[in-house]
């Protein structure tokens, strides 16, 4: 057992920084051109930080969660008179509420949930201009959109809880609180509201994704760790060539391609004659 | 099932734990070894028990069919077959089968040489279920304080466990355990769609890179963990989910007899505040 586990990276190398794949011309003159190493960071995944691109969308983002962020904190710091202990004695109980059920889906007053209708504007704002740069990243770089739809399921939920089902229910009273325990308060509300929420079938469904996704990660996770020291990890590689036993590393990874070729979805094949064509050897 | 050409390669003599040469043989693609054949007698016998147990209940309802733990008032003793004696014989059989499989992953690793990591995992989910239905009974005492093998009996028995702590979301292990898996969640969509749109590029376009992936990640938060560390990532976030599961649940009713909420007035009566 007292064999290399591969749970860290023992040996850092450190060479210029990678300053990212050419992208089209905006992408290219938006991006940062600072980086720094983290050895610490290196010891776990990549010890390079930045470059990072800064376009408008992005920035539009980290304004409005800036400004959801900034907001319900000067609500809290409003709640407990500015007095800084009181902030920090009272921080998980302290919250910004929507407005009650009489106002319906209508604005309210500043402090009676107006406050959470515009953080929550914000929010929006914030969440589908993520989204979109999520989407124009990917156009930059030639990649497929599916970061964007996997970051939309995400969207789904919290405009499901925040957005679709108040606007159905009638009023914003139904959405869920700014605050760490307000929030539970909230879940749990709604869990016994309806007597059972584990015989719900889609909470069900959803519960068995959710653990089923932790089962998937760790099986995949290790896997790829296990196999490490025949080059595991470079999937795409993997993906596109099924043959790569003429090269060195190769090993038992022999066996697993068989699988994963058939999940890599259409033009795998294509795509790896274009790839061997281009690399030439491994 | 047809054998591969390069699969008759990795299946070489040796690695075993347990019995020599005498189980190392596969099964069409399935190899056995020593484990392989306790983990079949302890699958098969737990569901026989499973079907005799519910062949002498009162439904055959797959939703409803239910076997029990014995009562509270057996304690830690064995009971009659029908009154949670099965239960305790097919929790038996169910870690016999888990742990077998466990070992078998061991030495199907040590016959292709490759590290011990899917073992070790399944290990963490073996902890969980062991916490549930062996420690935390254990430390309280009496076997029925572990969960029913039902489908909605479970469900029940979560519920009426969660809520004998109040609101079992003020647990703050349960708050650790409940963020890794969502972040989990988060992070192998993200893992999968980004090596998904790695291979399947914008038209007209070759296969994209793993420096396009480095730089996509790097565009959009400034930093990319890279395709060795998100292995190391993903593995540490499922099995850091599993364990504090088995953490938040296993403090209830040893440690922690109140309602979850009354645990954090520590924090609002710290010496230095308590009295503003």
């Amino acid at each position: 057992m007292a064999e290399y586990q591969n749970i860290f990276t023992q040996v850092q190398i450190q060479g210029p920084a990678e300053m990212g794949m050419a992208g089209d011309l905006d992408t290219n003159r938006e991006r940062t051109t600072n980086t720094r190493f983290s050895t610490l960071l290196g010891s776990f995944g990549n010890a390079q930080i930045g470059p990072v691109h800064l376009g408008s969308y992005g920035l539009v983002s980290v304004i409005s969660f800036a400004a959801w962020f900034f907001i319900i904190g000067m609500n809290f710091w409003a709640q407990v008179d500015y007095s800084p202990a009181l902030f920090l004695r009272e921080l998980f109980w302290l919250s910004l509420e929507p407005p009650s059920p009489s106002y319906g889906l209508g604005f309210a007053p500043l402090d009676e949930g107006g406050w959470w209708l515009i953080a929550s504007f914000f929010f929006l704002v914030g969440c589908w201009t993520w989204w979109i740069r999520t989407y124009r990243r990917a156009e930059a770089l030639g990649m497929g959109h599916h970061v964007t739809w996997a970051f939309t399921s995400l969207l789904w939920l919290i405009m499901v809880l925040g957005l679709i089902r108040p606007i159905l229910m009638g009023s914003w009273s139904e959405a869920v609180p700014y605050g760490i325990f307000s929030h539970l308060d909230w879940t749990n509300l709604f869990s016994i509201t309806y007597g059972n929420l584990f015989y719900n079938p889609f909470h069900a469904l959803s519960i068995a994704f959710l653990y089923g996704s932790a089962l998937l990660f760790a099986m995949h996770g290790a896997t790829i760790l296990a196999v490490s020291r025949f080059g595991g990890e470079r999937e795409i590689e993997q993906i596109v060539d099924r043959g790569v036993r003429r090269c060195s590393g190769a090993g038992p990874w022999a066996s697993t391609p068989r699988w994963r070729v058939s999940t890599a979805g259409p033009g795998g094949s294509q795509s790896s004659r274009r790839l061997r064509a281009a690399s030439g050897s491994c | 099932m047809a054998q591969l050409s390069f699969e008759r390669k990795y299946r070489v003599r040796g690695g075993t734990l347990v019995g020599g040469d005498l189980f190392d043989f596969w099964v069409g693609p399935f190899y056995v070894g020593f484990f392989g054949v306790t983990t079949i007698f302890f699958a098969v016998l737990g569901t026989i028990l499973i079907f005799y147990g519910a062949s002498q209940g009162p439904t055959w309802n797959p939703w409803l069919i239910s076997i029990n733990p014995p009562s509270l008032e057996y304690g830690l003793g064995a009971a009659p077959l029908l009154q949670g004696g099965l239960w305790q014989i097919i929790t038996i059989c169910a870690i016999g089968a888990f742990v077998s499989w466990m070992m078998r992953e061991v030495e199907i690793c040590r016959k292709l040489g490759i590290g011990y990591h899917v073992p070790f995992a399944f290990g963490i989910a073996i902890l969980a279920y062991v916490t549930l239905v062996v420690i935390r009974p254990v430390l309280m005492g009496a076997w029925g304080y572990a969960f029913p093998y039902g489908i909605f009996s479970h469900l029940d028995w979560v519920n009426n466990t969660g809520y004998a702590y109040g609101n079992f979301h003020y647990n703050p292990a349960h708050m650790i355990a409940i963020s890794f898996f969502f972040i989990n969640a988060v992070a192998l969509a993200l893992h999968g769609s980004l090596v998904l749109s790695a291979v399947n590029p914008a038209k007209g376009q070759t296969v994209r890179t793993p420096d396009h992936e480095d730089t996509y990640f790097r565009d959009l938060i400034g930093y990319s963990i890279g395709p060795l560390g998100i292995h190391r990532l993903g593995l540490f976030l499922a099995l850091s989910a599993v364990f504090w599961s088995a953490v938040c649940i296993v403090i209830s009713g040893t440690i922690w007899f109140d309602e979850w909420i009354v645990w954090w007035d520590w924090y609002a009566e710290l010496p230095w505040w308590a009295d503003l």
